[in-house]
């Protein structure tokens, strides 16, 4: 017991690797060479916060949708905390995301918001997954809201894929690198700035998988008192059945 | 003595190596000025600042359901 506590104790090696990566994400994502383009300007920096925050949202979802698979095949109640807790981290990411872009948009396009395929689409997403949390929220018996949660999920997951990464490639965006946008075009091919930009992803993906063990175990650890408070009455009773 | 002082004089010359820079990209506008006067780093150092007192929030509420994980767990 003491061994597997003193192991506990020190931080996993992708927590370690998590808050390295966040370092040099700020510390290079801040300082280091960018390309120069013109109304971009060090706003393309962005790429290096904003952009991670969906590739983030989109794993925490993809882990999701994983999980409510397993639900379903094994009816194990821990998969349906991990993909419940997994959309919310998923859900912060994407307002965040989408409050990065707003403000980045007001600068570069002109307006907060100018109705572009991706915002629009962004948007439609996060609603899919508030109609998850509310459906959540609307159950009271746990296994019927695991169930039905876990195939909104997995009828959810496609529906948001396609809406992020097939939808707006259909029709022209302001985003850099879609449509008709040559002066953005060339950095995403910048050697430069990929060398922050994917652990930049790892960083943020690794830090929101972080927070979301931390309320998935303590949703476990109020699931365990629960059980064993329920237990305990019931010892209770049948202690004062026998007197 | 002499050898450092050589690679110390080749250091500076460095920067004249990344100088190859288009027209364009002398144009465009950035934040040089900034960058030259050194403040760029008060905020990298706000940011990492907040960061890293993030992150040691983050910790402590990792070692604090470690711990009851373990007490629920003996229980």
């Amino acid at each position: 017991m003491n061994i597997e506590l003193k192991k506990k104790s020190v931080l996993n090696w992708w927590k370690i690797l998590a808050i390295l990566l966040l370092f040099y994400t700020v510390i290079g994502g801040l300082l280091m060479e960018v390309p120069r383009r013109d109304i971009l300007n060090e706003s393309i920096r962005n790429l290096y916060f904003h952009v991670p925050m969906w590739f983030g949202m989109i794993i925490m979802l993809t882990i999701s949708a994983v999980a409510s698979i397993g639900y379903l095949s094994n009816s194990k109640s821990r998969f349906d905390i991990i993909a419940s807790e997994m959309v919310n981290m998923g859900a912060i990411f994407g307002i965040l995301g989408l409050i990065t872009g707003m403000l980045w948009a007001e600068y570069t396009w002109g307006k907060f918001w100018s109705g572009d395929p991706k915002q629009k689409a962004s948007v439609a997403g996060l609603l899919i997954y508030f109609g998850y949390m509310v459906l959540r929220a609307s159950f009271s018996d746990d296994q019927l809201r695991a169930r039905v949660s876990a195939v909104f999920s997995i009828l959810a997951y496609p529906t948001f894929i396609v809406l992020i990464f097939v939808l707006p490639r259909l029709v022209d965006s302001l985003h850099p690198g879609n449509g008709g946008n040559p002066g953005f075009n060339a950095y995403d091919l910048d050697a430069r700035m990929r060398m922050v930009f994917y652990p930049a992803v790892i960083a943020f993906s690794l830090l929101g998988v972080w927070i979301a063990t931390l309320r998935i175990r303590i949703r476990t650890i109020d699931n365990l008192v629960i059980d064993k408070n329920y237990e305990k009455e019931n010892s209770v009773i049948l202690d004062h059945k026998v007197k | 003595m002499k050898r450092i002082l050589t690679i110390f004089l080749f250091l500076l010359t460095l920067p004249v190596f990344s100088q190859g820079k288009t027209p364009v990209e002398t144009q465009t506008e950035m934040a040089d000025l900034l960058r030259s006067n050194g403040k760029i780093y008060v905020v990298v150092g706000t940011v990492l600042i907040v960061l890293i007192g993030l992150l040691i929030y983050l910790i402590s509420i990792d070692r604090k359901i470690n711990k009851l994980e373990s007490e629920v767990k003996n229980k």
